[in-house]
């Protein structure tokens, strides 16, 4: 297993302390709401599939922290915590997930493809390594505009082994495109571990031969991973260069809530939950008085109740409107005539306005539709409880949890 | 009117397109020093430049992928792909990211991206240079699909295509680079629109539906229908299949009662399969005969030319398929 020596990891010093207190909210934040939201696909309020990014917040907010407003990023299927930091509206990101029309994507992308494009978080993608080039296209988008931004692209240590990954190194090498690669590397592609899928383990090395150049962090240190990110971004934003970057970590939860987990030890995860990078930054700033006692205690509060006023704002939002099905398809030009879709049945009716009628005219409680809504709608999530009844009963449901 | 080859015509539309808009910027293998494999390029490099002509590696997921991002951050690039059986390669780029980002983040980004590639038989280059692909990007909502068989709508249809912030797929035709037709000479600003059928020849007795370079096909075989056996075909070219100009097909079925439809793509859920059934939908009581499909063969296409040429259609073929909607039943 990769590691990183305790020598690299004290190469770090502690930001002021405004802002390693907003670090640590951020990552408490990223805990919380990936925790209610497992919470909640446990009351299938969430559906599909879920990637919780419990252990990698440091990788997160390091990255995240470490680039400009102008900067893009753009992550995998496990991007609630990108989007969070990004600036993401926590409330719109649990509608998201309980797709709902108030959803960051309204309800189209689910928890696998959250976007903001105000905040320039271009997206989480659901192929593996499908994301390698489009980094690689808003980087040349930005080259060719001369702009200075700079994009920084998630992947898991799975998507290395894509073929999108030697593609797009080597053009982005070869065309000097300002992309920081940055590998999230937990040990494992789903449940294959790191050496059992990749002839050399040591991720960031795989870029040489590409002519780009590699870096490695602590990703369980938010500060190593913001100095490391924050050396690899102005490089390719000064030097024109794409950058690889391994940020060594390790995911607490399974790949997905439908993970047994038989791939690896309970002894193992219990080793690295040692080093939880909350647990271990805020005793670090305990330690050089950056806070005071009580503080992340504080800080966890507040952000409980920001996560508890997400999850009622997404129960309270309502369904996309079933006329609402053929939205955004197509962009509508004046140019464009003619039949979209088979389903436009009846001639003369075009651009979606048949499928909108027959669609809302599936609004009814007997419908596929009113069912799903019914359903969706059965679980009391008990919002009315008192502040304290409902932490209680999230504790009940954290230690019943068998993946936790 | 002047009259230019089809190659030409693409290359007019990218170069006035390239003059019109800075965002425009083209990608692909060999299109620059070498001028394009096909030469559709032919002379770009050296007017507009290494930034705005791009030779890439053999990647095609990624220059496709690229395409998409660089889309989706404000440039409109136009990629080539050599052949389209390449575009296989880049399918998961085509079909996940270009066809679905703007749906799947609920409308908040645009994918303005054109991706060409040429398709088509009959220059013997064996089982993996030749098909023709047009029924698998069909079937992918969030593309628009473009399938031009003569300069004149080339060109007018890249164009629009360029101009369009939809994706879309632009098929081109190998046999049909070296032809000529008439192209109007106009200010720059000469676009065919998506979704219009043109009717290539008028008739009352059957409706011949001719897709890319059948289209030309069709109407070859129309003409010997009216010298050798006095049926009147109307030929319609869809030009576009997504959108479809259905209506113009429907007008003219409900006219003629019978319909072929003509395509060098597989049968099993083609082109003529997925419109002989929306034709049945719409327009079973008007028909009088089965509909008719010529289609290329059911298999991959063979090198040998003698067998290459009777894997996909030709007049005669067309001719006796709308004969057969003549028989009584």
């Amino acid at each position: 297993m990769a590691d990183v020596t305790q020598e690299e990891r004290a190469g770090g010093s502690l930001p002021d302390a405004d802002v390693a207190r907003e670090w640590l909210e951020a990552m408490t934040l990223i805990r919380r709401f990936e925790e209610r939201a497992g919470e909640m696909y446990a009351k299938a309020k969430v559906g599909g599939f879920l990637h919780l990014a419990i252990g990698e917040e440091a990788t997160i907010v390091g990255a995240v922290r470490a680039m400009r407003d102008d900067d893009y990023l753009i992550s995998t299927y496990r991007s609630h915590g990108h989007a969070l930091s990004r600036g993401a509206d926590p409330n719109k990101v649990m509608a998201e997930l309980f797709g709902r029309e108030d959803g960051v994507s309204r309800g189209r992308g689910g928890s696998m493809h959250m976007f903001d494009l105000e905040r320039r978080f271009m997206g989480g993608y659901g192929i593996v390594g499908g994301n390698l080039p489009l980094a690689a296209g808003m980087g040349l988008a930005a080259d060719y505009k001369g702009t200075e931004d700079v994009t920084v692209c998630v992947f898991g240590d799975g998507a290395a082994n894509q073929g999108t990954f030697g593609e797009t190194l080597n053009l982005a090498a070869l065309w000097r495109l300002p992309v920081v690669f940055m590998v999230t590397n937990n040990q494992f592609g789903m449940g294959t571990a790191l050496e059992r899928h990749s002839a050399v383990t040591d991720l960031h090395r795989r870029g040489e031969g590409f002519g780009v150049p590699g870096l490695r962090c602590d990703g369980m240190d938010v500060v190593d991973t913001h100095r490391v990110m924050g050396e690899a971004i102005a490089r390719a934003r000064d030097d024109r260069q794409p950058v690889l970057v391994e940020a060594v970590t390790y995911r607490f939860r399974g790949h997905s809530m439908a993970d047994p987990e038989e791939y690896r030890s309970k002894d193992q995860v219990e080793e690295w939950r040692k080093r939880d990078p909350i647990a271990t930054f805020a005793g670090r700033l305990l330690e050089e008085d950056a806070i005071e006692d009580g503080e992340p205690e504080r800080i966890d509060e507040a952000v409980v109740g920001r996560v508890d006023e997400a999850v009622a704002f997404a129960d309270r939002s309502p369904f996309p409107p079933p006329e609402s099905l053929y939205d955004s398809i197509y962009v509508l030009g004046d140019q464009l005539k003619g039949w979209y879709s088979v389903d436009e049945r009846s001639a003369g009716v075009h651009r979606g306005e048949h499928e909108r009628e027959l669609a809302a005219a599936e609004r009814g409680p007997e419908s596929a539709y009113g069912q799903a809504v019914e359903q969706a709608s059965k679980e009391d999530l008990g919002l009315d409880k008192g502040a304290d009844e409902a932490q209680a009963e999230q504790d009940g449901a954290e230690k019943a949890d068998p993946e936790s | 009117m002047a009259v230019v080859r089809y190659r030409e015509a693409l290359n007019q539309a990218l170069r006035e397109e390239m003059q019109r808009d800075e965002s425009v910027l083209l990608m692909g293998e060999d299109i620059g020093v070498f001028n394009g494999a096909f030469k559709v390029t032919n002379g770009l490099l050296e007017e507009f430049g290494e930034k705005r002509v791009r030779d890439t590696p053999i990647s095609e997921n990624t220059i496709v992928g690229m395409g998409v991002g660089a889309a989706m951050t404000g440039l409109r690039p136009v990629v080539e792909l050599m052949t389209i059986n390449f575009s296989l390669l880049a399918m998961d780029q085509i079909v996940n990211h270009a066809a679905t980002i703007h749906y799947m983040f609920g409308g908040q980004v645009k994918v303005p991206l054109v991706v060409r590639m040429p398709q088509g038989a009959g220059h013997q280059l064996g089982p993996t240079h030749s098909h023709c692909f047009e029924a698998l990007f069909l079937h992918v909502p969030g593309l628009l699909v473009a399938v031009p068989s003569t300069p004149a709508d080339a060109k007018g249809l890249l164009k629009a295509a360029i101009r369009d912030d939809n994706p879309v797929v632009f098929i081109e035709h190998e046999y049909l680079y070296g032809q000529r037709g008439d192209v109007p000479e106009d200010d720059g600003d000469f676009l065919v629109g998506f979704g219009q059928a043109a009717i290539r020849r008028e008739g009352e007795d059957v409706t011949i539906v001719g897709i890319s370079r059948m289209a030309l096909t069709a109407e070859k075989a129309a003409k010997v229908l009216a010298d050798e056996h006095e049926v009147e075909a109307e030929v319609i070219d869809p030009r576009t299949l997504r959108p479809l100009d259905l209506d113009t097909i429907l007008d003219s079925v409900r006219k003629t009662n019978r319909c072929v439809i003509v395509e060098e793509g597989w049968p099993h859920g083609g082109v003529g399969a997925n419109l002989a059934a929306l034709i049945a939908e719409q327009a079973f009581d008007h028909l009088d005969a089965p509909i008719g499909r010529v289609t290329g063969a059911d298999l991959p296409m063979p090198y040998s030319k003698p067998l290459e040429q009777i894997a996909y259609p030709h007049e005669p073929q067309v001719v006796e398929a709308v004969l057969a909607t003549f028989t009584d039943l």
